[in-house]
């Protein structure tokens, strides 16, 4: 399965139809996906954190958001994520490339490689790591323990993961 | 003019709109409250930076719905960035009012960069912001709300009315909003 496709099916599947992006290299055939899509608002957005608030609007209209980024993204969120979101009970499907781990050629992308995880499990939040032939299924549950719970969900998306892409 | 006034005002037209509204952390939400409570407004509590990030996602999903965002000069210049998206994304059901006091209104009078002469207006303009609008008297503030104007720059007083603590919870203050504002309907 082509890791962006099986994404972007996962994604389609539970009808996500709002997406803010910042990009990452392995995130491209997912943006160019989403963004071709008539039934998908897609907003390119300056930095992670205003793409959460444009998300959590999104959803309080009516919309199923998805925000999609690198993992260095998070760190740029962390309040949105805490103050809007988990303040409110308002759901989030974070698509997150997750740099930094074994096989990755830019150093500074270890620090917030390692501190990904961590971060995501003090905040409490549900964080997913499947592989290409799972994603499918897995970013659609993803959704779903989201929109039921009202909270941000992340699937993470590591080096590994786009290796065949 | 007092930032209070301004607040009244834009509440009297986002009612007569029937627009929803989002208003800034800290003291402009406890402003708001007690001017013009509805069910329609969203007070924010937290995530400083991003009430036009809220109210543009808003616009979006709701296009037939007027959104009308009460923003602040401090809080737009911790999201800049959001000028330059909503040049290129807003719709026309959108409009962003920024209250701009100088200064950092609800910790203490801070001044901001507006105080040494940096214009919001100019830079929303720069980021392709195509319909701006600076108010600078009460008199002016009301057409402008009743205008297409985008961006709209009311430049204010500093300091804060005595009003109290928004007496609603986070649940209480999103689910009316959404619901009473019928936006979405919880299975």
């Amino acid at each position: 399965m082509n890791p962006s496709l099986a994404v972007y099916q996962g994604m389609k599947r539970v009808g996500i139809n709002f997406a803010t992006s910042v990009p990452c290299v392995n995130l491209q055939e997912l943006l160019a996906l989403v963004n071709g899509d008539p039934d998908i608002i897609h907003l390119p957005v300056t930095r992670e954190e205003e793409g959460a608030g444009i998300c959590a609007g999104a959803w309080m209209g009516g919309r199923r958001p998805a925000l999609l980024m690198q993992n260095s993204g998070l760190g740029n969120c962390i309040n949105a994520l805490a103050s809007l979101d988990m303040l409110y009970g308002i759901p989030l499907l974070m698509v997150i490339s997750h740099r930094g781990g074994v096989g990755e050629p830019i150093i500074g992308q270890v620090p917030m490689g390692r501190l990904t995880v961590p971060l995501l499990d003090a905040m409490g939040i549900l964080h997913f790591q499947p592989l290409p032939a799972q994603a499918e299924e897995t970013v659609a549950a993803a959704w779903s323990q989201a929109a039921a719970a009202r909270r941000p969900v992340a699937v993470l998306l590591d080096l590994e993961y786009w290796r065949n892409k | 003019m007092k930032r209070i006034e301004a607040i009244s005002l834009a509440a009297e037209a986002a009612a007569a709109q029937k627009a929803l509204l989002i208003s800034n952390i800290g003291f402009p939400s406890r402003e708001l409250f007690s001017v013009r409570d509805r069910p329609e407004n969203f007070y924010m509590l937290g995530s400083m930076g991003l009430a036009s990030s809220i109210g543009l996602g808003l616009a979006l999903a709701r296009p037939e719905r007027r959104v009308m965002v009460l923003d602040g000069d401090g809080s737009v210049l911790m999201n800049l960035g959001t000028l330059a998206t909503i040049a290129h994304y807003a719709p026309e059901n959108y409009q962003l009012v920024i209250l701009d006091n100088c200064c950092y209104g609800s910790t203490g009078s801070q001044p901001t960069c507006t105080h040494l002469g940096t214009d919001l207006s100019v830079l929303a303009k720069a980021a392709g912001v195509k319909k701006v609008s600076l108010v600078e008297r009460a008199g002016t503030l009301t057409p402008a709300l009743q205008s297409h104007d985008t961006v709209i720059v009311v430049k204010v007083e500093e300091g804060n009315a005595p009003v109290p603590i928004i007496g609603l919870s986070p649940e209480e203050i999103i689910d009316r909003f959404i619901w009473t504002s019928r936006l979405r309907a919880f299975a």
